[in-house]
């Protein structure tokens, strides 16, 4: 174990690579790799890998690019690959794919703006859009809960409970591009917290079985129900996986849903990736000057910890919750879930929807004192508000 | 082998009995051809088979007609999906070809950008596109394997352009192995299979594969109709090694064309250009004949 000063795309290139290694022992590992920025390191740095039993494939494209990761994972390999923004669109049909397959592949997005216009900066729509797949979707901060989240994405994916695919998300360049301190496993801790992969529906190379082509309705009916029903095994599953990860790196790989200063706020901002490190700051300087606010950070978005939100707001009367994505004639889509999980369980709760740091824009201190000021003065929750623009200027037509 | 000979009708034959193919389909005589020469070579396979007639040949889950592994890939990635599979497969020194079956909309069409990045690889599969030169499964339309002048549901006053040349595309990347199959010539057929079952790397088959829905032929013809297209020279039967060295399997003899449009409803008689169309065929093999002795 030693302590680096990383980013968040060598991070990731380092768990995807160590876990791939770690499955030599079994039916090794193999990928399809693509380029995009801000992710291209990522690959890069699983290309240079020398791995003991695995092949990385650079294919022509994102679709591709997902559909060797898909070939080789049902041949029983540990399989992985990362894009981001338009790429995750292209890629979107084998992403689809690998979900009802229930292959546990896991992938870093990074997430950046989806084009028109071109922007390579940071905007979570890209791996949301993704949201209503069979895909595990975990949103993190910095380089260290890159890593960690990346290894422990392999160990619940993997798990027979589950065997559904994950996906590691980061924003683009906050954290993809800037170096912080982490802690960088050791190869044989990370053989140790991921065992041989065993994939129990692999295809054998003996067996006269079809995967993938016709089933009737009440076929597929049953084979949606068993994703729903793994879908509401991973919290339970995740726990134990953080637990082992614990054991194993001596680290806490993090909670679904991370609270700082909830036990008695009445207001709670409600956040994802780096938006909570700025936001935790803010939390912390008006907790000193003695206001009730709170800070919850999404870590899972699917499945939605809708239990965990709503014992980390107990003590809520009103929630800002910021999105850095937009839903196109809706508003964010952490808003929607966070709603729909308080429908019904808390109709009382005024929770209000923030567009900010889409595009690419930054989310600072002030940005988020002025949500915080506007939460505040609320006689009720509204429309969602445009953060950093002016909606009322003409010029915006 | 004996091309004729009854199939065994256990589940290890790679197409079973009762399977929902339409009568006369050129596929399932490709799929029969390709059992046989597996068998005689003692060799397996798995299939990979994008969207198309040939993974609606499997029927319903969970019961299927393969008696081999076969996965189901998105309509562009079949070459894509056999690359991560095979390469799982080296890396276990497991036996079996991993074989692409496509048709020719996702071969020509949807999945060309895939297939060509798979032969500039060299992947060590086989992809076999069996060539009704229409989206059959979906009802009918024109791909761009469609030959000039053929109706389909979106060409219904007949196609205007020609055939894309889909072998001279694989060829150009220079893989160990492409070839053209009738299987009006079920001993060059067989030998073909044969040749590419005992090759690595990537290696392309085009069979040229009748479809008497969508040609709007008589079942019973199909086998006369794909000789016809052989013997007037429409459909040159050739293999390529390395992108270099042409051999021409079967020479045409000279057959008129008129009679493949004449037994095809897909064909207007009087919209057939038939001198454009001996003329194209002549330039082809001459072209062919050239290449073939060139490298020889």
């Amino acid at each position: 174990m030693s302590v680096q000063v990383i980013t968040g795309n060598h991070a990731a290139g380092y768990a995807l690579s160590a876990a791939g290694e770690a499955n030599r022992t079994s039916r090794g590992t193999a990928c399809g790799i693509y380029p995009i920025t801000p992710q291209t390191e990522i690959v890069e740095y699983v290309a240079k890998f020398p791995f003991s039993k695995g092949r990385v494939v650079p294919v022509e494209s994102e679709h591709s690019a997902m559909a060797v990761t898909i070939g080789a994972s049902i041949a029983g390999a540990r399989a992985f690959t990362a894009s981001s923004s338009n790429g995750l669109a292209y890629m979107t049909e084998n992403i689809m794919v690998a979900g009802y397959y229930r292959l546990p592949i896991v992938m870093v997005g990074v997430n950046r703006t989806l084009g028109p216009p071109w922007n390579i900066w940071a905007d979570q729509g890209d791996t949301l859009m993704l949201r209503d797949f069979p895909w595990l979707q975990l949103y993190c901060e910095d380089s260290q809960e890159v890593l960690d989240t990346t290894l422990l994405a392999f160990r619940l994916a993997e798990d027979h409970r589950i065997l559904l695919p994950a996906l590691t998300c980061m924003d683009a360049f906050i954290v993809s591009h800037t170096q912080t301190e982490t802690t960088m496993p050791d190869q044989a801790d990370v053989d140790r917290y991921l065992p041989d992969l065993d994939l129990p529906h692999r295809m054998r190379y003996d067996e006269a079985r079809t995967i993938g082509g016709l089933a009737w309705p009440h076929e597929g009916l049953s084979m949606r129900l068993e994703i729903d029903e793994a879908m509401k095994r991973v919290p339970d599953v995740y726990q134990e996986c953080r637990q082992r990860f614990s054991e194993v790196f001596g680290r806490d790989p993090g909670d679904v849903i991370q609270t700082f200063g909830t036990e008695d706020a009445t207001q709670i901002l409600i956040v994802t990736g780096t938006m909570a490190t700025t936001a935790r700051e803010v939390v912390r300087e008006r907790r000193a000057a003695g206001e009730k606010i709170g800070l919850v950070k999404i870590k899972m978005f699917r499945p939605f910890p809708e239990g965990a939100l709503r014992e980390a707001c107990a003590t809520a009367e009103r929630v800002a919750v910021l999105d850095r994505n937009y839903a196109a004639g809706t508003g964010g889509v952490f808003w929607q879930d966070t709603r729909a999980a308080f429908q019904g369980h808390r109709d009382d709760l005024l929770i209000q929807n923030y567009l900010t740091g889409l595009c690419g824009e930054d989310v600072t201190p002030a940005v988020i004192g002025d949500i915080l000021e506007d939460l505040s003065e609320r006689d009720a929750a509204g429309e969602p508000v445009w953060m950093g623009i002016d909606t009322t200027k003409e010029t915006l037509q | 082998m004996n091309a004729t000979a009854p199939l065994a009708h256990d589940d290890k034959c790679l197409l079973r009995p009762g399977n929902t193919n339409c009568g006369g389909c050129g596929m399932s005589v490709g799929l029969t051809m390709l059992g046989r020469a597996l068998d005689k070579a003692e060799d397996s396979c798995s299939l990979v088979i994008p969207a198309c007639c040939g993974i609606v040949t499997a029927g319903a889950y969970p019961t299927t007609s393969y008696g081999v592994p076969t996965i189901a890939s998105t309509f562009a990635s079949s070459p894509a999906v056999a690359s991560g599979y095979a390469s799982i497969r080296d890396l276990n020194n497991e036996p079996g070809q991993v074989i692409c079956w496509a048709g020719d909309g996702g071969t020509y069409d949807i999945g060309l950008a895939t297939l060509s990045a798979a032969a500039e690889r060299n992947e060590n599969i086989i992809y076999i596109c069996y060539d009704n030169e229409i989206y059959g499964n979906t009802g009918g339309q024109r791909s761009s394997a469609t030959p000039a002048g053929a109706r389909t549901t979106t060409t219904p006053t007949g196609k205007v352009e020609g055939k894309k040349d889909i072998m001279s595309i694989m060829a150009a990347h220079a893989i160990p192995y492409a070839a053209t199959l009738s299987m009006a010539h079920p001993e060059d057929f067989a030998e073909k299979l044969a040749t590419a079952l005992s090759m690595t790397g990537m290696r392309f088959l085009l069979i040229h594969s009748p479809c008497p829905t969508g040609w709007k032929s008589e079942p019973e013809d199909s086998i006369e109709l794909v000789r016809i297209a052989v013997a007037s020279g429409l459909f040159p039967v050739y293999e390529v090694f390395d992108g270099a060295r042409y051999r021409i399997s079967i020479k045409p003899d000279g057959t008129d064309p008129a009679e493949y449009f004449h037994r095809q409803r897909r064909f207007a008689d009087d919209e057939i250009d038939l001198d454009e169309t001996r003329r194209v065929c002549a330039e082809r093999m001459r072209r062919l004949e050239v290449l073939a002795r060139s490298f020889h």
